[in-house]
């Protein structure tokens, strides 16, 4: 599904490299998650996927399905299946979030040669999976994210990824800010989209949302680099330990 | 005070060549026009008011031509809406293109024919609003309008309007210099919306006058026409009777020059005026909005709502006023001006103005200029929204308080599509 080898980024407009030589091979119907200390790199690695600007690849590839990502415009990675839950989601005033939705769904199927979906049918497919995400109706005609608190914004960057139905899903910190039962929301909307052919890529600091959306590797990335992967159990030893054993191990 | 020699040979240069008429109550309200007119001389780009938008092209004595524009790729704007039409065609009254004039509710005659009757409502409107707002500010091109202006229309209306009266403007000659003045009297409750647009000419002087009796309720919404070379200066004098409403929304695509003013009135308790713009323009465009919002009782309310989308050098203007006289108390005025700036060439300039003399208001006032959100683009490509749509739904986005200003949807969503056209039509 998703393989990144050796991805080196820096900022384009300093001269700041900040992944050193990513490695990362994400199959089909697999969930990975990845952990490390503030800085590391974890948002830039999904921001250059999800075609950001501000970053220069310096080296290296990443693919999805075999095709070359890097060089694709945002819009069209997501139309081939990329989607970006935001660490921070966006306001965005004066553009009502339903609007935004079904502009994107449309934009999406049109991408893709499919037929466009009718107003009535967007309208009662949205009803249904924000109902399950506990977005009211209210919250759907308001402005993106204008007004919303932290938790309401990332349960709305799931139905955004709920009514895309994406093949590769990376989710960037969405457990922060989220109190037990948001988490609970967020963690039943995620795992009701996991699905052979979809992939995950969980960024997170906390064993906790790992609980709930069950890694099958998870990676541990520090300073620019992917320094350890193992099973689930090394959550656990983050959890317990820190990162310091870790990066010390390294060095 | 005698003008100045320089001032009086433009200005006798300037009307030289167009003819007043002196019969009836119209002759004299034109008559004293003139004399306003001759004490003020036009204006010049060292008027304070005239800073940033030179008037030159707007006073001299020949209209620079203007190519006709070809809009045909579009459905005209309010074609959708039932209404009664008024078509000028480069200022010249089209019976054939109108309807006919006739409206339950509605009382509307020419101007043309009017005014050689000896009495005639329009007597206590045309260049009294006009006369009125001469102060603190001079408004010569206005007054210049009241003398000069060949035709207009004249609307009282008695009781709600069965539809909108819609003023077309064609532009047909590529040296037209139209002149035409209208005068809008709503007696207390009715309700009219009057809808203008169209290019005009190639110069266009227009002047309306808003009489809004108690509890009246007065609606505008203009498209100013897509043509880009054609230059216009505007005015709407209102007043406002206590109780009354007073709203008034303008669409400004292209045009190499507008000047659009707009003096209101609120002289009776809890009237409440909102003027709105929007204004969009890629290349040579130099839009000005001017307005001056008078508070003159208690409790009113004001909105000025003005935005502008520029790019590869247009300029825009915005100068607005909220004044609060002493006694005004309760006053609620707010006004903003923002620009979208899509590239560096282009250019904002604002002057907003607060002079407040009463001690129990609120008052409020920002100006701001800026660029396109990067990051909310990236946000909605990142969800396959491409470019140019995402960029489209961003620029909506920013003129949507001004368009939120208009009541009626239909009409809201016409202006809406015009402008996803506009962008459509001027990617980057
Ligand atoms: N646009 C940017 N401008 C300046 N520094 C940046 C930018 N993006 C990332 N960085 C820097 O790159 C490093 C990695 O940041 P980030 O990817 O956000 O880390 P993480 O998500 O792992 O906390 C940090 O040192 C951060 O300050
Ligand atoms: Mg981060």
């Amino acid at each position: 599904m998703l393989r990144i080898e050796n991805l080196h980024v820096k900022l384009e407009e300093e001269d700041k490299q900040i992944l050193k030589g990513v490695d990362l091979s994400i199959g089909a119907g697999e969930v990975h998650a990845i952990m490390g200390p503030n800085g590391s790199g974890k948002s830039t690695l999904s921001y250059v996927l999800s075609g950001r600007d501000g970053y220069e690849v310096t080296a290296g590839s990443a693919t999805l399905d075999g095709e070359e990502l890097l060089e694709m415009e945002p819009e069209e990675r997501a139309a081939s299946g990329l989607f970006l839950a935001f660490q921070y989601p966006v306001e965005i005033p004066g553009v009502g979030n339903m609007t935004f939705l079904r502009t994107a769904v449309n934009a999406q199927r049109k991408a893709r040669g499919e037929e466009e979906m009718s107003a009535g049918d967007f309208l009662k497919v949205v009803r249904e999976k924000a109902k399950k995400l506990k977005i009211d109706a209210e919250m759907l005609k308001r402005p993106v994210n204008v007004g919303f608190s932290g938790g309401e914004k990332k349960r709305n960057e799931i139905l955004q990824m709920a009514m895309l139905e994406p093949k590769m899903c990376i989710l960037d910190e969405t457990d922060s800010g989220l109190d037990v039962d948001a988490m609970k929301l967020v963690s039943d909307g995620v795992n009701a989209l996991r699905d052979e052919g979809r992939s995950f890529l969980v960024i997170t600091h906390y064993q906790r949302l790992l609980d709930h959306i069950r890694p099958d590797v998870v990676h541990i990335m520090a300073n620019g680099r992917i320094i350890k992967t193992g099973g689930p159990e090394l959550a656990l030893e983050v959890e317990h330990n820190g990162y310091a054993d870790l990066l010390a191990e390294v060095q | 005070m005698a003008l100045p020699q320089a001032k009086q040979d433009a200005l006798s240069a300037r009307i030289a060549g167009l003819s007043l008429q002196r019969d009836g109550w119209l002759g004299a309200a034109r008559g004293e026009a003139l004399a306003r007119l001759t004490a003020m001389g036009l204006p010049v780009r060292r008027d304070e008011y005239w800073r940033y938008t030179d008037p030159a092209s707007l006073t001299a004595v020949e209209a620079p031509k203007a190519a006709v524009f070809d809009s045909s790729d579009e459905s005209p704007v309010f074609d959708g809406i039932d209404r009664l039409k008024i078509v000028f065609v480069d200022g010249v009254f089209d019976a054939a293109a109108s309807d006919d004039l006739s409206l339950a509710g509605v009382e509307i005659e020419r101007l043309a024919k009017a005014g050689g009757a000896d009495i005639h409502w329009a007597r206590d409107v045309y260049g009294v609003l006009e006369a009125r707002g001469q102060k603190p500010v001079e408004r010569p091109l206005a007054a210049l309008n009241s003398a000069f202006a060949t035709d207009g229309v004249l609307i009282r209306v008695t009781g709600r309007a069965a539809r909108p009266v819609s003023l077309v403007y064609v532009h047909n000659s590529d040296s037209s210099d139209a002149i035409l003045h209208h005068c809008v009297k709503l007696e207390a409750g009715a309700e009219i919306t009057v809808l203008e647009n169209g290019p005009a000419a190639a110069r266009f002087s227009k002047v309306m006058e808003v009489e809004v009796a108690e509890g009246a309720r007065f609606h505008h919404i203009r498209a100013q026409g897509r043509d880009h070379e054609r230059r216009a200066v505007t005015h709407i004098f209102a007043r406002l009777g206590a109780g009354a409403l007073f709203k008034s929304f303008t669409l400004t695509a292209n045009g190499v020059l507008t000047r659009n003013e707009a003096v209101i009135e609120l002289a009776g308790d809890e009237a409440v005026a909102h003027v709105a713009g929007a204004a969009v323009g890629d290349g040579s465009f130099h839009h000005d909005d001017t307005v001056f919002v008078t508070h003159a009782a208690e409790r009113c309310e004001s909105r000025q709502v003005f935005k502008k989308v520029l790019k590869n050098g247009a300029v825009g203007v915005f100068q607005g006023k909220i004044l609060v006289k002493p006694g005004a108390q309760k006053t609620d005025g707010y006004q903003i001006s923002q620009s979208l700036l899509l590239d560096e060439d282009s250019q904002f300039l604002a002057k907003p103005e607060l002079e407040i003399y009463a001690d129990d208001v609120k008052c409020s006032h920002g100006s701001t200029s800026g660029a396109i959100d990067e990051t909310a683009l990236f946000y909605l490509r990142s969800r396959g929204v491409p470019m140019r749509v995402a960029q489209s739904l961003l620029v909506l986005a920013f003129l949507a308080e001004a368009i939120a200003e208009i009541e009626d949807e239909a009409i809201a969503e016409d202006i809406r599509s015009r402008l996803e056209g506009w962008l459509a039509r001027h990617e980057h």
